[in-house]
């Protein structure tokens, strides 16, 4: 199945700004953040569909996934 | 003009506007044009146990340089990274609060805005006053490598941007430095627009019509131009608008109240009007700093705003940079080093528990004056147009006003 992996901020640095990425069925969150070599204490947030997702969330085709190191701001 | 704010100026000797609440517009009801302070001669600071301060601020420095939003995300991005996230999320309010996410928002984002200011030798790191160690600031030039403007912040990003439909940073950029310069609020201003847009005096997207009604009409101080100058809620009446997004009468920031709920509540009920700094639920909704309190839900928001707003006003009495509040919230001996310098200071005795007193007790005060210049629960609402869903997630203001009246049950 298809998946659409967008990264911002710091996780672009030597990456991809977003990308469709061909996948197992059932896979994780955490899967696709160890896929490309995020270390986990750089992600701070993760979306799925635009909504907050666990790292052990299993995507469905034509999902979006979207992470975010730690930003803050006002 | 209402929208009128106080201007300083930064180490470099640019501008830099404390905006809200029409500061501005107070001091020159009293006539003051300007105040100068010269410390020459002066007494300093009377700092009871300077060694004890000094210890603390140690560690107090030390927690909002390891924090990684303090210490890296803001001296790197500034606050406008939130434009990505926000997009992400679906609260990044779209063309006067239709839509929760903007086609546009990638151009108008803080990597981009990083890229540009590198790609054009500004600063991306630059501090807003003597002795910052956050520096969330910038200065971004102009295509040509020159000035254009310094403390170009997200919600000016966003009200210009997203807001009005323009998704070129430099127009913004130029919008933020005319504002700085007739002293003018951008997100107060970003409002009136966008509900000038709303009654076709500009085309939604009109960047440089945004530009020429500050220079020709606001700047020049015509008709028109006292209209937008005063606010949203004034533009609005003039024009036969309704879809006004103000809280008593002040123009809301950049996060949909119905996809940030916790925001929502603060919108509502903080005595400033649509302010999001003085609960900054957007913490636990969407950044996940001092835990996670979902977003799209109700529950948990009024505690969340309470909490919030509690803290917030501590700080500020405190004289601190809101910034500071991120380390404050997550790491244990960095709220324990700021009672610390307080007492170091003031030679006090204050506990945790003293510093939220003073909090509610600031809270409270603030409430009551409200009161007496005639401010009821019916003022802590938000406008009815925020009943009507806000794609993608298609949510909607929900909360009763018995339940918006419990924030301040404390």
């Amino acid at each position: 199945m298809e998946v659409n992996v967008r990264l911002f901020a710091t996780l672009r640095e030597g990456r991809f700004r977003e990308q469709k990425v061909e996948v197992k069925d059932n896979i994780r969150v955490l899967d696709i953040i160890n896929q490309y070599d995020i270390p986990l204490e750089d992600v701070a947030i993760c979306l799925v569909n635009g909504r907050d997702a666990e790292r052990e969330q299993a995507l469905k085709n034509g999902d979006t996934v979207s992470i975010f190191p730690p930003v803050g701001g006002g | 003009m209402s929208a009128a704010n106080i201007s300083v100026k930064d180490p470099k000797g640019h501008i830099r506007s404390a905006g809200r609440g029409g500061l501005g517009a107070v001091m020159g009801s009293k006539r003051i044009k300007f105040i100068t302070l010269d410390d020459n001669d002066g007494a300093g600071i009377d700092i009871r146990s300077k060694e004890n301060f000094k210890n603390a601020a140690q560690i107090f420095n030390q927690g909002l340089l390891s924090h990684p939003v303090s210490g890296n995300a803001l001296p790197k991005y500034g606050t406008a990274v939130l434009v990505n996230i926000l997009n992400e999320a679906g609260g990044l309010p779209t063309k006067n609060f239709r839509m929760g996410q903007f086609d546009g928002a990638e151009k108008i984002s803080g990597e981009t805005m990083y890229d540009t200011i590198m790609s054009r030798k500004g600063d991306s790191t630059h501090g807003c006053h003597a002795g910052c160690i956050i520096r969330c600031s910038q200065t971004y030039n102009d295509k040509d490598e020159r000035y254009l403007t310094a403390g170009f912040e997200y919600e000016t990003i966003w009200g210009f941007g997203a807001g009005c439909m323009v998704d070129d940073l430099d127009i913004i950029a130029h919008v933020d430095n005319i504002c700085d310069d007739i002293g003018i609020d951008t997100i107060e201003l970003a409002g009136s627009m966008m509900v000038a847009m709303e009654a076709g005096i500009l085309a939604w997207g009109d960047g440089h019509g945004i530009i020429k009604l500050i220079k020709d009409e606001i700047k020049e101080g015509t008709p028109l131009g006292r209209i937008l100058g005063n606010g949203a809620d004034v533009t609005g009446k003039a024009f036969g608008v309704t879809r006004i997004p103000t809280v008593k009468h002040q123009s809301m920031p950049a996060y949909d109240p119905r996809s940030v709920k916790g925001i929502g509540v603060t919108y509502a009920t903080t005595t400033m009007g649509a302010d999001h700094t003085a609960g900054y639920s957007v913490t636990s909704n969407i950044l996940k700093v001092g835990g996670h309190v979902d977003p799209l839900s109700k529950e948990g928001q009024v505690e969340l705003s309470r909490n919030l707003q509690i803290a917030t006003a501590a700080i500020d009495s405190a004289g601190l940079c809101v910034f500071t509040a991120f380390a404050i919230m997550d790491y244990e001996p960095v709220s324990h080093a700021l009672i610390d310098m307080i007492n170091a200071q003031y030679g006090t005795s204050w506990t945790v528990d003293d510093w939220f007193n003073l909090g509610r007790s600031v809270l409270k005060i603030e409430r009551a004056f409200n009161a007496a210049a005639g401010f009821t629960n019916k003022d802590d609402r938000l406008p009815e147009f925020f009943s009507e869903p806000v794609p993608p997630h298609n949510a909607t203001w929900d909360f009763s006003g018995d339940e918006l009246d419990q924030v301040y049950q404390f």
